[in-house]
């Protein structure tokens, strides 16, 4: 198998992050798995919105992933991280499949309002079961890897962090190769010409149907991930809210490169906790000036600083 | 000689407004038909009925002897009728070769792969080639934005050609070029085209285009087929020249048809 420059950058940055790991303090690791683990889900979000189709409701996937981690080990004795996060994975896919025969009959705000609709039905279910805690949801048990329980704290954070970084890394190489992929591209084509694309032979709706699939499997181990960080899910992973900071990300970075969520995820972090430590009572006004600043000057979002850069270009 | 399409009583109707009545089209294979028909008398109608565009309201469709009415557009195209289009149907923000590397995955499979990458050596020689063959090579890296219109025609039915239909309908091929570019642009068409071995079915306004390239025309006016013959026969009709060209037909510059 042959690595382009952007995987081997990718996995250079990931060694580096996970090298910064051992020297960063305890709330540093745990910010950035939260923020690598966001990312993923926005992964699924820009997958999406490269074939034209925004989702408001990428939290039922997060929330799918993070739940199924939590209830495996709580009802199922399944421990073992990778086992949950795969198990997690395979339900989102499983969901994904047969809602995917209607929504991607749908397009623009219509696909997105009944994305949303179905987050929210999730979060109503879940609000409503006490087995799962209802509002206040419930704890993730203590979880293995490969049989070895690391130690609940610093050890356990490392883990789960390095964990996150591995994970973005894999998906990020897979969606890179995805993008330029036949699939990836005809997918594009799909947004900008349904028409064309149907009269070469395809299909658009089963294209599109292909990667709400996929972009619901990235979401779910994002969802895992988180579960796995914090120790506890709760039905606000599925509200709209939540698929909102989603598409806020995707915005924040564009989608001119797998690592713009990355990026974007952690710039949001960032300007999100600080914003509440020093404006606990308008915080949200900060991001929301900040999202309109970067759709004002950076239409293309942060990820245009970078390409610009590259191509010479100046502002 | 076999017909590769047949319609047989062939009606759409908009509400109280019927776009075709009773048309029954034989085209036999390797043929080269012009239809033409003032503004609103069917054609277009009629081409998006037969390739799945519009779902007649009766009558039936045959290609290749199987009846394909109710068929998905991308069914027909996978059958073998490709089409092109009155304002040529790219993908805007990607660049010419793009578009046909997007083609060329699309021929070769109607499931395109997950990881291996669309820009093979082997799909850019092949979409280089096609390019050359088109004369719009020099566009190869312009987005499709940037193109002229000329050229935009031309990638849109190479992006038909792709496929190696048995039959290509052309949706007023010429229209939107200058005058200066309308003979270049055909040419390079029909050339393709007999290259391919494909039967064509287009239609057109300009009547010194279909003069010089079509075998048969068929003249459409209020939804129905007023005349059905050889170019010279049909423009010459009385009807014809009242209810569709207008005028008399001009004198033979040269037959192009095959």
């Amino acid at each position: 198998m042959r690595f382009d420059k952007t995987e081997i950058s990718l996995a250079l940055v990931a060694i580096a992050c996970v090298l910064f790991g051992f020297i960063s303090p305890g709330w540093l690791i745990f910010l950035l798995t939260i923020a690598l683990a966001k990312a993923l889900v926005v992964q699924g979000v820009v997958m999406q919105m490269r074939s034209g189709l925004v989702s408001f409701g990428q939290g039922l996937f997060y929330c799918i992933g993070g739940y199924t981690v939590g209830m495996g080990g709580q009802f199922f004795g399944i421990h073992d991280a990778i086992a949950a996060l795969a198990l997690g994975m395979a339900v989102a896919i499983v969901v994904a499949m047969i809602l995917g025969l209607l929504l991607t009959r749908y397009r623009d705000i219509f696909f997105a309002m009944l994305s949303l609709a179905f987050s929210m039905i999730l979060f109503g279910i879940l609000v409503k079961s006490q087995g799962l805690g209802s509002t206040d949801g419930f704890n993730v048990h203590n979880w293995t890897l490969f049989g070895w329980a690391p130690e609940t704290g610093a050890d356990s954070q490392q883990t789960v962090f390095t964990m996150t970084i591995a994970a973005g890394l894999l998906i990020a190489i897979l969606i890179h190769r995805y993008t330029k992929a036949g699939i990836g591209v005809i997918c594009e084509a799909v947004r900008e010409n349904e028409v064309r694309v149907e009269y070469l032979g395809l299909s658009p709706r089963w294209l599109l149907y292909g990667n709400y699939v996929a972009a619901a499997a990235v979401s779910a181990l994002g969802g895992g991930l988180t579960a796995l960080a914090t120790g506890h899910v709760d039905p606000e992973m599925a509200y709209w809210t939540t698929s909102g900071e989603f598409i806020f990300i995707a915005l924040l970075g564009g989608l001119g490169h797998v690592a713009a969520p990355f990026i974007a995820a952690i710039v949001f972090s960032v300007v999100r906790t600080y914003s509440i430590e020093f404006v606990p009572n308008t915080w949200q006004m900060i991001l929301g000036f900040t999202l309109l600043g970067v759709i004002v000057f950076l239409p293309k979002g942060l990820w245009s600083l970078v390409s610009r850069e590259k191509s010479g270009e100046r502002t | 000689m076999t017909n590769i399409l047949e319609t047989r009583s062939l009606n759409k109707e908009f509400g109280a407004v019927i776009a075709a009545k009773d048309l029954n089209v034989q085209v036999a294979k390797g043929e080269v038909v012009g239809v033409i028909g003032s503004n609103g008398a069917g054609k277009t109608t009629f081409i998006n009925m037969v390739t799945g565009y519009l779902k007649p309201t009766r009558g039936e469709i045959l290609f290749n002897g199987k009846s394909i009415l109710g068929h998905s557009p991308r069914a027909i195209t996978r059958a073998g009728m490709a089409r092109s289009f009155q304002v040529a149907q790219l993908f805007p923000e990607m660049n010419v070769l793009d578009n046909l590397l997007v083609a060329l995955a699309a021929a070769e499979s109607p499931r395109p792969s997950f990881l291996s990458p669309l820009r093979s050596d082997a799909r850019i020689a092949r979409a280089e080639e096609i390019l050359a063959e088109f004369g719009v090579e020099h566009y190869r890296d312009s987005l499709v934005t940037a193109v002229p219109q000329g050229a935009r025609k031309l990638v849109d039915i190479a992006m038909a050609l792709i496929g190696n239909p048995q039959m290509l309908l052309l949706d007023e091929p010429t229209s939107g070029v200058s005058m200066d570019e309308k003979t270049g642009l055909m040419d390079t068409v029909m050339n393709a085209v007999r290259q391919h071995g494909v039967t064509v079915l287009f239609v057109e306004h300009d009547m010194d285009v279909v003069e010089r390239y079509v075998s048969r025309v068929l003249a459409f006016y209020s939804g129905e087929i007023i005349a059905d013959g050889k170019p010279a026969a049909v423009l010459a009709d009385e009807q014809v020249r009242d209810l569709v060209t207008g005028h008399r037909p001009t004198q033979k510059k040269g037959n192009g048809a095959s």
